[in-house]
């Protein structure tokens, strides 16, 4: 039953399928950047950051990487920008910008 | 292996709630429906008593009962649930995500017709609407058959064969609230029948992940929906080895359909739930007065034994196929248009008449099933034609 799903394939045959199309892996979703699909952009101000991590357990996608209690720079391979993390800071460090791109002078180096 | 019974009386309900406490499952999501309410509610007196120790999860809707099923099986657990009607129908979409994931989930339908009019007693709209979903079907005629019924129906799901949930159904209130005798087989010879669920691969799983039910392109999903026919088309085999087993352990023989005073008939009355016991006793009436009647009572709806059914009533000069639901399809019930396709298709050209009847709990009698072998053998001998889906049992301007 358990199956190496990298050796399936749109050519493999029905019989040769996983029961129920099960996936034999875990965290598959990291593969697919979700991010591309974003029309608005949260963008991270450090300076008003106070780290109260209101933000991060918030995002539905998991697109705030903390780190030794601090929250880093987004992870916009999947961040779909649906503003969630911005309504929630309490301090005005998220900002929402238009389109997929971050503006490169407002962005902080993670 | 000797056959142990214990001698009893009860409802198809409490027959039901019975085979429940004996298997104990894992997991219980159910909220209550009429007819069906009082196989959870003893099912939560079970718990309560400390009989047994299913997780009952007192959910706020029958979709959430069907979505928490689908989550507990694929965590692992031995899931069950129960319902009726509108609580089945709104437990669509559910139904076929059970059956795609192949979970073996087994629920037990308390057969009740779907509004409108409204109306709370028994035809079988609910599980002929569900017939589609991916699900097994079995029906019973009576309570002792629902205990039956139930018992096989884990090892039919579980098995690495079929891996797809299964629906256990009786007719509501008829069924269901009528008390009758049944015989029950012993605790332990139904845990052991039913054995500990051991799942291949499940959610909780620590260092296994897995995930269920992802999303699938165009490229994966017919061929996913062919894997899961062939699973339906294996049912086939493991129903019938199931109820073999079960047999040497009750002594009480199934198949796809129990064949009555049919070797020799001539006329058949092809039925399905608690009717048929109506439609045997008519039959013997009939040929005690030397009518070569019998009955075909289909028990196995889904998968559907076409070929046993064309094999069966293939010396037969005319068959009634019966539907207690209307399809609304200006042609007839599902029955009809299904053994009337199988018996094209397997090349017996006999006789056929379809009927409704019973719809929402109308009654139907022994005089019905008569009249209606009278049709059919004035069909046969005199050539007086049958209208085609005829209601029985209908008040009409013209009857009265
Ligand atoms: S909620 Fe705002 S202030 Fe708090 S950690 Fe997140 S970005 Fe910083
Ligand atoms: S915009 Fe939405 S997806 Fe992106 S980080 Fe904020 S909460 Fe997460």
């Amino acid at each position: 039953m358990r199956t190496d799903v990298k050796k399936i394939n749109e050519q493999t045959p029905y019989e040769d399928l996983t029961e129920g199309l099960i996936m034999f892996a875990g965290a598959t979703a990291k593969k697919f950047n979700t991010g591309e699909w974003r029309t608005n952009t949260p963008v991270f101000d450090q300076e008003k950051c106070r780290q109260c991590l209101l933000c991060a357990p918030v995002c539905p996608d998991g697109c705030i990487p903390v780190k030794d209690d601090k929250r880093l720079d987004f992870d916009y391979d999947h961040c779909k920008g649906c503003g969630i993390c911005y309504k929630n800071c309490p301090f005005g460090a998220i900002e929402m910008v238009e389109g997929v791109e971050p503006p490169a002078d407002r962005r902080t180096e993670a | 292996m000797s056959v142990t019974s214990i001698r009893e009386r009860m409802s198809g309900n409490e027959a039901v709630a019975e085979a429940i406490r004996q298997v104990n499952p894992d997991v219980m999501p159910a909220f209550p429906i009429t007819p069906s309410t009082e196989i959870p509610q003893m099912v939560s007196s079970f718990i309560a008593g400390g009989k047994i120790d299913t997780e009952f999860i007192p959910v706020e809707s029958e979709h959430s009962a069907m979505s928490a099923a689908i989550g507990s099986e694929a965590a692992g657990a031995r899931t069950m649930t129960a319902t009726s009607s509108a609580g089945l129908a709104l437990m669509w979409e559910e139904l076929l995500l059970a059956a795609s994931n192949r979970l073996p989930i087994v629920l037990t339908l308390v057969n009740r017709t779907l509004s409108g009019p409204i109306n709370i007693n028994c035809d079988h709209s609910d599980g002929m609407g569900a017939r589609d979903t991916g699900w097994i079907q079995i029906y019973a005629e009576n309570n002792q058959e629902a205990y039956d019924n139930y018992i096989q129906a884990f090892p039919i799901a579980e098995d690495k064969r079929v891996h797809l949930p299964v629906m256990i159904c009786q007719d509501g209130f008829i069924t269901s609230h009528a008390v009758e005798n049944i015989l029950l087989l012993p605790d332990e010879q139904v845990k052991e029948f039913v054995g500990t669920y051991e799942p291949e691969e499940y959610l909780l799983q620590p260092g296994k992940p897995i995930a269920v039910g992802p999303y699938s392109i165009s490229a994966y999903a017919m061929e996913a929906k062919k894997a899961q026919a062939v699973a339906m088309e294996n049912a086939r085999e493991v129903i019938k080895e199931v109820a073999d087993r079960f047999a040497q352990m009750s002594g009480r023989q199934y198949g796809f359909f129990e064949s009555y005073r049919l070797e020799d008939a001539e006329y058949v009355m092809l039925i399905m739930g608690s009717a048929a016991g109506t439609a045997k006793q008519a039959v013997d009436e009939l040929r005690e007065s030397g009518v070569k009647a019998g009955v075909l009572k289909l028990r196995v709806f889904r998968p559907f034994p076409e070929k046993e059914i064309a094999e069966a009533l293939k010396n037969a000069k005319a068959v009634a196929i019966m539907d207690r639901v209307e399809s609304y399809n200006g042609n007839c019930g599902p029955l009809g248009s299904e053994v009337t396709a199988g018996l094209f298709r397997n090349k017996v050209f006999i006789d056929t008449v379809c009927y409704t009847y019973g719809l929402a709990g109308r009654d139907f009698t022994t005089d019905n099933v008569k009249e209606i072998f009278g049709e059919l053998q004035g069909l046969v001998c005199e050539g007086k034609q049958v209208p085609h889906n005829r209601y029985i049992g209908l008040r009409t301007r013209e009857e009265q």
